[in-house]
Order: structure tokens, then C-alpha cells, then sequence
């Protein structure tokens, strides 16, 4: 199939930017997203021209490298799924795609579609640390964890940290990164020693960055990981609890 | 840890906090209004008993309290919370435009976000325009011409055999539902209290409130009260 790309080109984080209109023939079904951007990039490299710069790195879905803004949903129009997952089977001949990067003061843009989401990595160093025995592994099942609850502390712990909760977020909130990382600690007993002190730094620590929460729900929406707003919920719960 | 908790910022300086706010102050404006809608139900029993009703609310604490002193003390309450409610709003606008200073350029295209969250700025000021008008109208009288001071049912039929205001009131009350269906669900995810109840009870609540609200003025104007 034939299909036109609006891409968005930066040349760097402060240069200005702007949609390219490119044309893609040859596409075939079985090919990921990433790979019809590997085959613009293909015919750009042929034609002399800059290759469009994005982030992969996994594309199996769990990596949370990739991620773009494809006409106007992140990680484009299929549920559950990361940018290298959507397949361009769900596209027809002749079709015009629109490729944005994720924005959010949060996430500068690097260049073209890249982001630096170092953001994230400042909110789960404001975390700090959790109280562990070092030494010999301990025996499996030493701690009693209710099965209810080491599910949904998995359920939380499947953020991939790819952003797109920021990005869809009317609001540009990393509310429901900062609650999945918070819920898979503070869900479990290993969690519990440092469970108000970690609320509380990663909290405030993600204010310094993004929006606030106003419940539109888009972020679980557009999240690979299909992640909970109940987790935004306990979120709000813990941080008033820590801040008693 | 104390040293730390020092320099914290006040829970209402962070976002989350400001949320708390909106959801409590929500929460007793919510009170009021389902109160305020059910005290008018009383229009359906005659003038006398709704103007009884309208004497008792400025009685009410007598005689541990004077004449007044408890509306006085209730309307200060609502002053206050309708100060914080839009107070925390305009903080949180202001930082969610700074958390985005580049917009999409492309359309965006909303999965979850429905047509009453992303209006609640909107939906918020039509009922705060709609309430000041209504204080014009049938408290203080400015806009009522054939206002008599004390004569609430007498005031209300004369306010709504008005048809633009009969109208104007039906479609304020429609905002305020709009906001409601928000509102009702979104504070108790600000507050932390989750499950599936949530949105039954921000439908439902919305639904009695303005069932009730938009029925007085469309039962003066099919005369079914006058």
C-alpha cells in the first residue's frame, strides 16, 4: 500500500520545527510502525535527505523506548499496544498519517520524534531506596503476600515508563507513571518501611516537571499497558496519608 | 525526617493538595445544592408553606443563636468554598498551560476524555455567572420587577413567567449537570476512594439535582403552579 506521512522534523531541541509531507509506497500489512519509519528512512537515506530521527529500541512492547503521537493518540489508534506493536494492517491504501512527538515541558524534544524523558528518571530516583537484606537470596515465600494484592502490584509494575500517559494527558499530568511506580512498592510488604517518604519525594518531584490530574482518564486510554486510574486513586490516598 | 518535613510546601502549594480542596469544597457546594433543590420542592405544597420554609431558614439555631446567625454562618461557608473551588481551579489551569508549552500541532483525538471533563472551566462559569444572576433575581431582587421581599413564591412565579428566564435557567441548570457528572465522580479520585459505584452516583446525583432544579421553572411556565 501507498500511504503519505505528515512527519514532524527538528533539526535539535531549540531549532524550530514543522510537518514534512513525504509519500511511502510498498508497505506491506505485516510491518510495525517502526518499520514503515525504517523504510521513510531508507528512501530518505537513498535520496540524500536526513533520516527521521526516533527512538526503538526492544520492539516487543516492553522496552517503552518508542513512542509517538500518531494522529493525535499516542502510540497511535490500537489499545494496548506500544508504537513497534501497531501494525499497518490497521491502515488502508492512500491513507495520510500525522507522526507528532510527545509533548510536555516534561519531555523536551531531542530532535525529529525523540524526547528526553530523563523526567521520569528524576521522579524514581526521588523515590529512593527500599530496605532490603543483602546477602544470600532469601527463600522464595518467606514474606506472606495476599495473591489480590501481589496481582495488582504486578498489574502496576507492567509500566514500561514509555510516557504516553504524559502525552495524551490534556493536561501534560505524569500522574499515572508516578501511581503505577508508587502502587507496585507500596502494594507489597517489601514496600512498607519507606512507603510515606517515597510517596511523598516522588509526589513532589513529578510537580517539578508536569500538569496535575483533572480525571479525564486518556492516559489509561493510550498506555500500553492498559495501567489503572485506580492507581492514580491510591496515589491521591497515599500522598494524603504520608502528608498527615 | 522532621528537618525534611519543614521545608515540605504546604499540602495546599502542591497540586495534589490544591485537588484535595477541590474535591472537599466540591463536595460541600454538592451539599448545598441537592439541600437547596429539595427545600424548593416545597413550592409544590403552596405559598404559604414555602414562604414558612423560607422564614425557618433565617430561624434555624434560634434561640441558642440570633435571628440570621446560622444562614450567615452557612452562606460564609459557601462563600469560602466557591473562593477555593475556583481559586484551585485557576492554580491548576495556570500549571497544566505550563506543563505543555508546546501544543500538538496535529488534532488530537480523545478516547476517554468525555464532553464533561474537558468543559468543566466552561460548565464551572456558566454556574458561577447563572448563580450571580440568580442572587439578582430572587434574593435581592434587582432584576425582578414585581419583587416583594420575604414573598418567595410569590417572586419565583413572577421570575419564571418570564419566558427567556424560564429558558435561560433550564440551560444554566443543564451546565451545572454537565459539571456534576464530573464532579460527583472526580472528587472521590482526588480523595482516593475508588470503585465502580462512582459513576452511578455522579449520574444519579447529577440527574435529582437537575430534575428537581429544572422543574420549577418549567412547571410555572405549563401553569402547573401560579
Amino acid at each position: 500500500m501507498k500511504l503519505t506521512l505528515k512527519m514532524w522534523r527538528q533539526s535539535g531541541p531549540d531549532a524550530p520545527g514543522g510537518f514534512q509531507t513525504y509519500v511511502v509506497d510498498g508497505v506491506t500489512d505485516e510491518m510495525s510502525f517502526l518499520e514503515l519509519l525504517d523504510v521513510l528512512n531508507e528512501q530518505l537515506v537513498g535520496e540524500g535527505e536526513e533520516p527521521v530521527a526516533f527512538d526503538s529500541d526492544c520492539r516487543e512492547g516492553i522496552c517503552g523506548s518508542c513512542g509517538v503521537m500518531i494522529d493525535g493518540q499516542a502510540h497511535g489508534p490500537q489499545r494496548g499496544t506500544a508504537t513497534c506493536q501497531l501494525h499497518m494492517r490497521l491502515y488502508k491504501d492512500g491513507d495520510t498519517i500525522v507522526v507528532e512527538p510527545f509533548r510536555s515541558a516534561g519531555f523536551p524534544v531531542i530532535k525529529d520524534l525523540m524526547v528526553d524523558r530523563s523526567a521520569f528518571d528524576r521522579i524514581i530516583e526521588a523515590g529512593g531506596f527500599i530496605t532490603a537484606p543483602t546477602g544470600s537470596a532469601p527463600d522464595a515465600n518467606l514474606i506472606a503476600v495476599p495473591k489480590m494484592d501481589s496481582d495488582r502490584a504486578m498489574d502496576a509494575a507492567a509500566c514500561i515508563g514509555c510516557g504516553a500517559c504524559v502525552a495524551a494527558c490534556p493536561n501534560g499530568a505524569g500522574q499515572l507513571f508516578t501511581a503505577a511506580k508508587l502502587a507496585h512498592l507500596n502494594l507489597l510488604p517489601q514496600g512498607q518501611p519507606e512507603r510515606q517518604r517515597r510517596t511523598i519525594g516522588m509526589v513532589e518531584e513529578m510537580e517539578n516537571y508536569f500538569g496535575s490530574c483533572t480525571n479525564h482518564r486518556e492516559c489509561s486510554a493510550a498506555c500500553p499497558k492498559e495501567i489503572s486510574i485506580d492507581f492514580i486513586a491510591m496515589l491521591n490516598r497515599d500522598y494524603r496519608k504520608a502528608r498527615r | 525526617m522532621s528537618a525534611a518535613v519543614s521545608k515540605r510546601p504546604s499540602l495546599y502549594a502542591t497540586a495534589v493538595g490544591k485537588k484535595y480542596a477541590m474535591a472537599v469544597s466540591g463536595l460541600i457546594l454538592m451539599g448545598y445544592v441537592l439541600l437547596h433543590m429539595i427545600g424548593n420542592l416545597k413550592v409544590y405544597f403552596g405559598a404559604e408553606s414555602l414562604n414558612a420554609y423560607a422564614e425557618w431558614l433565617r430561624e434555624i439555631g434560634e434561640p441558642a443563636l440570633p435571628r440570621e446567625w446560622l444562614l450567615w454562618g452557612m452562606r460564609f461557608v459557601l462563600l469560602a468554598a466557591v473562593f477555593i473551588h475556583i481559586h484551585a481551579a485557576y492554580a491548576l489551569t495556570m500549571m497544566n498551560r505550563r506543563a505543555r508549552p508546546v501544543k500538538y500541532e496535529s488534532k488530537r483525538d480523545f478516547v476517554a476524555a468525555d464532553f464533561a471533563s474537558r468543559t468543566m472551566r466552561w460548565t464551572g462559569i456558566i454556574v458561577v455567572l447563572f448563580v450571580i444572576w440568580h442572587l439578582l433575581d430572587l434574593t435581592w431582587g434587582t432584576t425582578n420587577p414585581d419583587f416583594v421581599k420575604g414573598d418567595v413564591y410569590r417572586n419565583l412565579i413572577a421570575s419564571f413567567e418570564r419566558a427567556p428566564v424560564a429558558i435561560f435557567y433550564v440551560l444554566a441548570n443543564m451546565a451545572l449537570g454537565v459539571h456534576l457528572y464530573h464532579g460527583a465522580w472526580s472528587l472521590f479520585q482526588s480523595m482516593g476512594w475508588y470503585g465502580t459505584w462512582r459513576r452511578s452516583f455522579a449520574i444519579g446525583f447529577a440527574a435529582i439535582v437537575v430534575m428537581g432544579n429544572v422543574s420549577f421553572p418549567l412547571a410555572v411556565m405549563f401553569g402547573v403552579i401560579n
